[in-house]
């Protein structure tokens, strides 16, 4: 039996023992300090001040809010419109991202050196210096009284971009009831009937949003068009504040930039042959794209892009930098009220894991559906 | 069978860790709280480095702003000047930080700053419950609201749904809400952590009025491009005590920025000044003689030399030196006295006795 030294299970089992040993030892050197000095500070730790009244406005809500609600409210209307920044950024950077990346090789050189153009200057310029840029230079910078007419329905003002917008109706709920059945309806078709099934699909589709027509009489939504009144007044349609605008695009072409190189590069990615085949095959460029370089561009594309989209939901922490009421500003507000910042950053930390694990798991998912099995 | 020998032999190598990862946890305590919290006073620590740490905003003319030829100058910086002068008989032997009104706190929590001089409010909450403690009021306001003139705003009720700028981590912020909330007025806040942010919104248009203290508002105004069309309106929104800070649980060192204060506003009462002082260096009254160190011995009562306080006139001036020369009637900013007046004169200065 060869000494213990010389066994190779022996290392494999001690440097795994030896690795949880350092990251306990770091993890309890660094608690201990904390508690410590805690301590010798007078402060408890604790999250009863959540329930405590929080006694801020807060200038954007999606849901109702008043100054007398307590933290854990406001810390809620903060995640609310961090989330729909996160989204509708993803969303619109996914479009940037993509139409850029697929200009940026475009046979036509315009469209490929403005591309260029874009990429180059939103990556290499600070994400704040763009948000001030938008906040300042485009959203804001308009006098007060005045108001810019947008293709007839959008309205620009000092106050925001009013957009036409839906309205419910007492038919939404008819509607939204049928549509989900409807579509799960179609997905079992799909699976279970061969054949004419674009054509099937099609056809029920058509004849139920007549049907619904016919029994309620009105669609599914309203379409709530701004209106001016008092010459700078204006009623209904939704408004998007300045802060808010400027934050999504900031957010939108700075990640966009990234992803078109990213595209781009899956796109390269693709091994001439592939083209040359579907050429052979008389592919239009459009259909070339779609059915033979795309998806294999996509195994390429999707892991950076994840890397891009979790990104963009951490940058959308600089909101407090224009004002834009996010989660993380919330937060600091009631750090900077309440005193706990240990607490408040434990809690800041979670909720943007939370967000970007959240983010990797779709994308994960995604991810396994189109790699090669 | 083999694997637990494995395991077994491995079981020392863990605890040898363990073991020394208590001793390691022990050398950082001490490593990581030597800001002043074992007994020693923040004072014994700048007497050793010769120099004054000072928080203050520096993007207030009048109250702290970086000049032209580098700088510092205003009221809150000539209180830090003070201080130095009595530390050290050198108004020049402080290291200004400036800190916005979030970092403030932390700052003078974790020893980065021995003293804060930043225009802070004094809060019941930020005395007792933020760790720190308030030296006297070196300045009386109170909340403003700052509107354009040709905005046809007059009071608070005309900002119904008006967009409100002001900065984070203020008090603004919640006395605003407070009043809105009292007098039931909806409106748009338009928060910043950057004051500078928040002062070009408001020249932008984007916020119809912008609120802060009212010295805040007119020393910015000062800064704007047009400041006469800017107007600040009659309502106060709350009292705004601004005074120096330090950290709490240090008597010691508190007592001497609290007495460095209270000097300046001694020497007013008295009518000791800049000029006056060599005059009255020879005086009979007992009062001066006292207060001026040449006579009894209050200043080793805080640890510095007796004429602490004719160091702080000779090389500061007295309080109202300091107001004249930063606010004053020759300044752009042009503030009267007030309630920063002496108690004499129907002002809320008021030093106890040098005694």
């Amino acid at each position: 039996m060869a000494p213990l030294w010389r066994e190779r299970r022996f290392w494999r089992i001690a440097s795994q023992v030896l690795a949880v040993c350092i990251v306990v030892i770091v993890v309890m050197v660094l608690w201990g300090n904390l508690n410590r000095n805690l301590l010798t500070l007078g402060i408890k730790l604790g999250f009863d001040f959540l329930g405590s009244q929080a006694s801020f406005d807060i200038g954007e809500t999606s849901i109702q809010y008043k100054a007398s609600d307590p933290y854990s409210r406001a810390l809620l209307v903060g995640l609310v419109n961090s989330l729909q920044i996160v989204v509708a950024g993803l969303i619109l950077t996914t479009i940037v991202g993509i139409s850029a990346g697929v200009a940026r090789l475009s046979d036509n050189w315009l469209v490929r050196h403005l591309a260029l153009i874009y990429v180059e200057t939103f990556r290499n310029t600070p994400l704040l210096l763009q948000l001030f840029f938008w906040y300042f230079v485009i959203f804001i910078a308009r006098q007060e009284q005045e108001v810019t007419k947008l293709f007839g329905a959008i309205y620009l003002t000092n106050r925001g971009a009013i957009f036409p917008w839906f309205k419910v109706t007492s038919a939404t709920s008819v509607w939204l009831v049928f549509i989900t059945a409807g579509a799960i309806a179609v997905v079992l078709l799909w699976r279970w009937r061969p054949g004419h099934r674009v054509l099937v699909a099609i056809s029920t589709g058509i004849a139920m949003v007549l049907f619904l027509w016919l029994v309620t009489k009105r669609g599914p939504f309203a379409l709530d068009v701004p209106k001016v009144f008092n010459h700078s007044q204006i009623k209904g349609g939704i408004l998007l504040s300045p802060e808010f605008s400027a934050l999504l695009m900031g957010l939108t072409f700075y990640t966009g930039a990234f992803i078109a190189e990213i595209v781009r590069g899956g796109i390269q990615s693709v091994p001439k042959g592939q083209w040359e085949a579907a050429k052979s095959l008389g592919l239009k460029p459009g259909l070339m794209l779609r059915l033979v370089i795309f998806p294999q561009a996509l195994r390429v594309i999707i892991p950076p892009l994840t890397s891009q989209y979790l990104n963009l939901a951490k940058n959308s922490s600089l909101a407090i930098a224009i004002g834009y009421p996010d989660f993380y500003f919330v937060a600091s507000t009631t750090f900077n009220q309440t005193g706990r910042a240990v607490e408040v950053m434990l809690l800041i930390m979670l909720t943007y894991l939370t967000v970007s694990l959240a983010i990797s798991l779709v994308m994960n998912l995604l991810n396994r559906t189109v790699q090669l099995k | 069978m083999r694997k637990w020998c494995f395991l077994l032999a491995t079981l020392p190598l863990l605890f040898s860790l363990v073991a020394c990862s208590g001793q390691s946890g022990q050398t950082t305590s001490t490593g990581g709280t030597s800001t002043g919290q074992q007994g020693k006073s923040r004072f014994d620590i700048i007497k050793s480095r010769g120099k004054l740490m000072c928080g203050v905003s520096g993007e207030l003319p009048g109250f702290s702003f970086l000049g032209k030829d580098g700088k510092y100058s205003g009221l809150d910086v000539d209180v830090c000047r003070a201080i130095a002068a009595a530390l050290f008989d050198n108004p020049d032997a402080v290291e200004y930080r400036k800190l916005n009104a979030k970092e403030r706190f932390t700052a003078l929590q974790t020893g980065e700053v021995d003293v804060l001089s930043r225009n802070t409010s004094w809060t019941m909450s930020r005395d007792t419950s933020v760790g720190m403690e308030f030296a006297p009021v070196v300045f009386y306001d109170g909340q403003g609201i700052m509107v354009r003139q040709n905005s046809g705003i007059k009071s608070l009720s005309d900002l119904k749904d008006k967009a409100i700028c002001t900065q984070t981590g203020t008090t603004n912020e919640q006395n605003l809400t407070d009043q809105m909330r009292q007098r039931n007025i909806t409106y748009k806040p338009v928060v910043f952590e950057d004051i500078n942010a928040a002062y070009a919104t408001y020249t932008q248009g984007r916020c119809q009025a912008i609120t802060s203290d009212r010295s805040q508002l007119l020393s910015r105004r000062s800064n704007l491009p047009q400041p006469n069309d800017h107007i600040i309106l009659n309502d106060v929104l709350s009292k705004e005590p601004l005074a120096p800070a330090v950290a709490a649980g240090d008597s010691k060192w508190l007592n001497v920025v609290k007495w460095s204060v209270y000097a300046l506003i001694n020497a007013e009462d008295l009518g000791i000044t800049r000029q006056k002082f060599a005059e009255l260096a020879n005086s009979n009254n007992p009062e001066i003689k006292r207060f001026l160190g040449t006579e009894g011995n209050l200043g080793q009562g805080i640890g510095l030399s007796n004429d602490f306080a004719a160091r702080i006139i000779k090389h500061v001036g007295n309080y109202g030196e300091i107001y004249d020369r930063n606010l004053g009637s020759n300044t752009p900013l042009n503030l009267p006295r007030a309630k920063n007046n002496l108690w004499t004169k129907g002002g809320l200065l008021y030093s106890p006795p040098f005694r």
